[in-house]
């Protein structure tokens, strides 16, 4: 096992990120994310690797697009009133299938919110969140070991699918400190990156672009976009299953709120109450199967744990299809007690309606 | 045989969709020939805008991407920064540099990133119709100044060399023309320049070239240019704003 040290969130991602050979970060300050950017500011350069402050949101993204399309393993980070400017950019990295790799220590909004957590980043993050047609891989850490493992893994998916991977957490798990692990082996290397601009020297010139103006090239390059899409859907969902074999009740969280619902469940399979947890690791791809696993067993209903008004809802909704009951808990901008969970859980369970925020 | 005249290896052997009597044909030869005769196209990426040139990648035959509407200079900034041993320019017209990518525009330049900046100075917008642009001079009549620029109501034409010349960060700023040979021919020298303040001096440099746009200014190529010798100049006055080498000539 690798050592062992104690680390805030943000800075175990900033870590995570220069274990898998980041060579080069762009940021702009934001509360909660400011430790990110200076844990960057100091360990970049000592490694010759770039960091550069820049004027802007926009800037910063639009870099991460420069260094990218250089072939080079690029990154941001930022919290949610500035990773809605970094939609442009994460567009324009979309239509040029360019890697690139964005964690949002999401805060609570609309407009200027709070300083304080939220999730109410879903939608942004697993619509698309610029204009155009398009996905981001989204990863949803729940620990500060799992900032440093996914913000690292983040890097390899975005390599792989030529697409953007966002580490989508929030205010607590960035400033939270906690134990963790650094990988022993080392993380693996990028792919060669024939497609970059590197100067064409012995090969014709590469071209980095996103406007497509010949007759029906635009449509065919969105069904090439798409296609890649649905190996990702196919390939790349990742959850994680709490007590769901036998459960009745199935709760549905990520993040921080998942936190809170493992020990729901833990106090409720001590009270011999049918209670488990499906974890999203990847909110997009979502990871349908989980839940239609569950829903082939024991459940009958689920309830989602989340800190916005049921963006994630919205998602076990269409992957239910009408089949089981969904109800909600939604808090925006305040994490939901154990206490609140469990009396919301047990009244489904009782056959009661439960949720809120809906 | 000697050759007099021929087209540059870099310039591509295709036909442009600029309009007739544009600047934007002159200045991609004036490029094209720098990296040849300085032997960099091998080495070389560019940075075109979103605007009239943004599909310069198709004529200039180097390594080039084409970044979101005025964050030419913060792509262009990065790809040199990841890749110091290539040779790093981007290609702006004014509503993408002096507009929409003001904020870049500075801040590449304060930071005095080795990065060499084309800025084709029509003062207009020609891509989307010939709107207003950050340089379009007063009493300049386009289609969102129909009755011609006001002082007091759109504000007054931004003179861009003059502005990063108080900044501490560029090398190399050098305002030129393209109104006759003589002025092509320095301009020829500027771009050159340009190129070997981040080759040799690892400098920001940047170009502005008062450039024709008969089509949106109403005229004839003819009478375009002579506007640039008689009207436009007046307003940005070609000359060296900063040099990194003791005063030349």
């Amino acid at each position: 096992m690798g050592a062992k040290v104690l680390m805030a969130g943000n800075e175990a991602a900033a870590e995570g990120a220069i274990l898998a050979g980041c060579d080069a970060y762009f940021g702009y300050p934001i509360t909660p994310q400011n430790e990110f950017t200076a844990y960057m500011a100091r360990r970049m350069p000592e490694l010759g690797r770039v960091f550069i402050q820049a004027e802007s949101e926009l800037a910063a993204i639009n870099m991460v697009y420069g260094a990218s399309a250089a072939g080079k393993r690029a990154m941001t980070s930022s919290s949610s009133p500035g990773v809605s400017l970094k939609q442009e950019g994460l567009s324009y990295i979309a239509g040029s299938e360019l890697p690139a790799v964005v964690v949002n220590v999401q805060r609570g909004g609309p407009g200027l919110g709070n300083i304080g957590p939220s999730q109410g980043d879903y939608w942004q993050a697993t619509r698309g969140g610029g204009h155009g047609d398009y996905r981001s891989i989204v990863l949803t850490p729940d620990s500060a070991q799992e900032m440093l493992d996914l913000t690292a893994m983040a890097f390899d998916l975005a390599d792989r699918y030529r697409m953007a991977a966002i580490v989508l957490s929030d205010a607590y798990l960035g400033q939270m400190m906690e134990p963790v692990v650094l990988p022993t082996e080392p993380l693996p290397a990028p792919p060669p990156k024939p497609w970059a601009l590197a100067g064409c020297a012995g090969r014709p010139p590469n071209t980095i672009r996103s406007l497509l103006l010949g007759d029906g090239e635009l449509e065919q390059h969105n069904h090439k976009l798409f296609e890649k899409y649905r190996i990702v859907e196919r390939d790349e969902a990742r959850w994680e299953a709490l007590a769901a074999d036998d459960a009745v009740v199935v709760l549905v969280a990520y993040g921080i709120c998942a936190r809170v619902c493992r020990e729901v469940v833990a106090r409720a399979r001590d009270q011999r109450l049918p209670l488990g947890l499906i974890r999203p690791i990847t909110v997009w791809p979502f990871p349908k199967e989980a839940l239609a696993i569950a829903a082939a067993g024991a459940a009958r209903a689920f309830l989602v744990v989340e800190m916005s008004m049921g963006q994630m809802a919205q998602d076990v909704r269409l992957t239910l299809e009408g089949r089981r009951e969904v109800a909600l808990l939604g808090r925006p901008a305040f994490l939901p007690t154990v206490e609140e969970v469990l009396e919301c859980a047990t009244a489904l369970l009782r056959g009661r309606r439960g949720g809120s925020g809906q | 045989m000697k050759s007099l005249y021929d087209r540059p290896e870099t310039l591509g052997r295709c036909l442009t969709h600029y309009c007739a009597g544009c600047g934007h044909g002159i200045v991609h030869r004036l490029i094209a020939e720098a990296i040849d005769e300085l032997g960099i196209s091998g080495r070389t990426i560019g940075a075109a805008p979103v605007g009239c040139a943004v599909l310069a990648h198709q004529y200039l035959k180097v390594d080039m991407c084409e970044p979101a509407h005025g964050r030419t200079a913060a792509v262009a900034a990065a790809i040199k920064r990841v890749r110091p041993e290539c040779v790093v320019f981007s290609y702006q017209g004014d509503g993408d540099l002096a507009a929409i990518g003001a904020a870049e525009t500075l801040h590449a330049a304060n930071r005095g990133d080795p990065i060499t900046v084309f800025f084709v100075n029509n003062a207009v917008y020609g891509m989307t119709g010939g709107q207003m642009a950050p340089t379009t001079m007063l009493a300049q009549r386009t289609s969102t100044t129909p009755t011609g620029r006001d002082a007091g109501y759109h504000g007054n034409p931004i003179r861009v060399c003059e502005l990063l010349a108080t900044l501490d960060g560029p090398a190399y700023l050098e305002r030129v023309t393209l109104s006759g040979p003589e002025s092509i021919r320095r301009a020829a020298r500027a771009v050159r320049k340009a190129f070997v303040t981040q080759i040799e001096h690892n400098g920001y440099a940047l170009v502005e070239f008062l450039s024709p746009c008969p089509t949106y200014w109403r005229m004839s190529p003819v009478e375009a240019m002579r506007f640039i010798e008689e009207g436009m100049s007046r307003v940005f006055p070609p000359g060296v704003f900063r040099d990194w080498e003791p005063a030349r000539e």
